[in-house]
């Protein structure tokens, strides 16, 4: 062994000092990469998203003493990694499956985070979540609700949100208690775009309706950001269908809203399927002429005092907007997610997938009004659920069903402007 | 189901005369300097803001919307001109293309800062109401749309054929050097041709705000629509991009409601590149 050799082992050996010394001081920092939509069509969607993890940061980062016993409140950063701080790094998705696809890539090999959190969209998540599942990185995903995401044999994607079999559910009993109330729900058409999220959605609900023996009549599809939808509205108007069930994003339920106006079309039952109609930025737009419609949510703020409610104040602080369905679904599982890493004790994959499988949150550990945070084989959570809310008096949904959580009683019928 | 179909119709050809009104600054720019301006749908966008900004910040009313915004866009195209088309002109196709694409992403991207991503909407206004009549309903607002293209078109047309500044832009156009002999300036006539162009794409804005939303990515929702519209009636023909706005509007909501919605696009192109394979010049454009 000649010296040139010792020297370059001695290198090698003061390297990977360096590099293990590296890695310890980094473990004061867990990095979890956020693939959201920051641009294109629901952006509005991200840049709440955004403003709600600042949020999370903070509650899980810095002392809040005040939210009680709330998860991860109390100290400053995770208890189990030795007061660890928690560094979001947001990816633009662009609201394609395919960019989603390509920044699930970087923030794994390049930004090398603990796991993934997105992607709003089905369809990106679908394609994002894949390149997790391939790396054998944690994926946690929050507030996408196509049925299939969790029928893939993944081992590594975890759901916190109620999906479409579930709220197809919800939707099948909620119509049933305002029919025997009077309402007319014989025929019922299901309006969606052609998006993962679109076309999945409805065919749940199609199925499920079919299943309690009550086909839907009509079926309007149509293409995502659509410049007109007069065609659709027209279709509408002329079959008359009872129930409208709507499955539309942003931009598209907004066009929709101003269309049915415009031709002086109102069915008796507007039901939406969260999306675009939780968006305030719908609400805002055009809320006005759209009064009584209904849609699906998780989120109710507590009493004042409670941390839903102190968390929802300092989320409006953050950015200016009320707390909505689709936000607090994030927030919480975002909470989920840091949760799991605090437990595991460690940013590596296998001990997060590990402690994601044992979670099992109570009620009162949550923001949001689930049952529970727990999942199954499959890594959905068994315990998610949701209730039906009406927009009554301007811009503000209520509670309205069912009854037992309900503010206020179901306005029949449609009353649009 | 005859009265829905001529409420179809109705709509079609309402939605394809604004199709046409946010296409006309496009092809004018086109046929003047051979420049596809890929910030086209993005002018359209300012053009919201600027109606949106003037009637709710500043109490402006919706009539003051539409002329300040054209005359808002009209500066900026000869600022964009100057400070951007005039260089990039005399680089390769490349630089011209990604050119006026950065300035498509700068200004998108510009408003999506200040205005932040939400979705906006015009208040209720004079111009929000629908007239009925015979069981037709024709939205006001897409009226006075519909019909400002035709008057818009129209004068771009007289402007183009029957004035001495259309000629000596449309000499420009042919040979900017023969102009230039002529004692034609060609960068006057070329700056006036962007505020003509950017003018009315901010007018179409206005408009286009009274029944649309208002995003910052609204732009690329619009922005293909006005390049079929321009390919398919004639890069560089005014009357051409009013008649292929009309046609697209109208087989979209016939094929729209007939077929299905999420057919009517394969319908649209299908017929687009039929019609291309035997007049690749569009409806009224030059060879």
């Amino acid at each position: 062994m000649t010296l040139k050799h010792v020297t370059g082992l001695l290198c090698a050996a003061a390297m990977s000092l360096a590099l293990t010394a590296g890695a310890q001081a980094q473990d004061k920092v867990v990095k979890i990469g956020v693939i959201m939509p920051m641009s294109g069509g629901t952006a509005s969607i991200g840049a709440h998203a955004k403003a709600a993890l600042d949020v999370a940061t903070d509650i899980i980062n810095n002392a809040h003493p005040e939210l009680g016993n709330f998860p991860l409140a109390k100290n400053a950063g995770l208890a189990g990694l030795g007061g660890a701080r928690v560094e979001v790094i947001i990816a633009d998705n662009q609201g394609n499956p395919a960019t989603g696809q390509n920044q699930a890539l970087r923030l794994i090999t390049e930004e090398k985070v603990a796991a993934v959190f997105g992607s709003y969209q089905s369809g990106v998540t679908l394609t994002s979540s894949a390149i997790a599942e391939k790396y054998g990185v944690p994926f946690l995903n929050s507030e996408s609700v196509a049925a299939n995401l969790t029928e893939r044999g993944f081992k590594w994607f975890f759901r916190t949100t109620p999906i479409a079999t579930d709220f197809a559910k919800i939707y099948v009993d909620f119509l049933a208690d305002i029919k025997a109330q009077g309402a007319k729900t014989d025929s019922i058409a299901v309006v969606h775009d052609n998006t993962e999220y679109g076309t999945s959605v409805a065919n749940t609900i199609s199925g499920t309706f079919k299943e309690r023996g009550q086909p839907i009549a009509l079926d309007v599809a149509y293409p995502v950001n659509a410049t007109d939808v007069q065609g659709q509205v027209l279709q509408l108007k002329d079959k008359k269908p009872d129930v409208v069930i709507m499955i539309s994003y942003t931009s598209d339920a907004i066009l929709f809203a101003k269309t049915m106006q415009s031709l002086d079309y109102k069915p008796a039952v507007l039901l939406a399927d969260d999306a675009g109609y939780s968006d305030p930025s719908f609400t805002k737009a055009v809320g006005k002429i759209s009064q009584g419609v209904f849609n699906r949510s998780s989120w109710v703020v507590g009493p004042a005092g409670s941390p839903s409610a102190i968390i929802a104040d300092m989320y409006k602080k953050k950015s200016g907007e009320e707390m909505d369905d689709t936000v607090a679904r994030q927030m919480q599982g975002f909470f989920v997610l840091a949760d799991a890493i605090d437990r595991a004790g460690s940013t590596e994959p296998a001990k997060i997938q590990a402690a994601l499988k044992a979670t099992d949150l109570k009620p009162e550990q949550l923001m949001i009004g689930y049952k529970g945070v727990k999942f199954d084989d499959k890594g959905q959570n068994i315990l998610a659920s949701g209730a039906i809310i009406q927009l009554q008096d301007g811009e503000n949904y209520v509670s309205v069903w069912p009854k037992a959580n309900a503010e206020k009683a179901p306005v029949l019928p449609y009353k649009g402007w | 189901m005859s009265f829905v179909l001529v409420q179809v119709i109705v709509g079609g050809l309402l939605l394809g005369a604004v199709y046409a009104l946010f296409s006309s600054g496009l092809t004018l720019v086109w046929g003047m300097m051979n420049i596809v301006n890929f910030a086209h749908g993005d002018f359209v966008m300012l053009g919201m803001y600027v109606a949106y900004v003037v009637y709710t910040l500043m109490g402006g009313g919706p009539i003051l919307g539409a002329p300040l915004a054209t005359l808002v866009l009209a500066t900026l195209g000869v600022v964009v001109y100057f400070a951007l088309i005039r260089g990039i002109m005399k680089g390769p196709m490349l630089a011209q293309i990604l050119g006026t694409f950065g300035l498509a992403l700068l200004l998108r991207y510009s408003v999506f800062w200040w205005f932040g991503a939400n979705f906006l909407s015009m208040p209720p206004n004079i111009v929000g109401g629908t007239y009925a009549f015979a069981g037709l309903r024709i939205e006001a607002s897409r009226l006075l749309a519909g019909v400002v293209a035709l008057l818009v078109t129209l004068g771009l047309h007289l402007l183009l054929t029957r004035t001495s500044l259309g000629s000596k832009m449309l000499a420009v156009a042919e040979d900017q050097t023969a102009a230039q002999l002529m004692g034609i300036r060609p960068d006057t006539m070329q700056a006036i041709a962007w505020a003509i162009a950017a003018g009315a794409t901010g007018l179409a804005g206005a408009l286009i705000a009274n029944f649309f939303y208002i995003v910052p990515t609204v732009g690329e929702t619009l922005g293909i629509v006005a390049f079929v519209t321009v390919s398919l009636g004639g890069f560089g023909s005014v009357p051409g991009a009013l008649v292929a706005g009309l046609l697209i509007g109208v087989i979209e909501s016939l094929s729209g409601y007939l077929i299905g919605a999420i057919y009517k696009d394969i319908v649209v192109y299908v017929l687009f590149l039929f019609f291309l394979w035997f007049r690749p010049q569009g409806l009224m454009g030059k060879m």
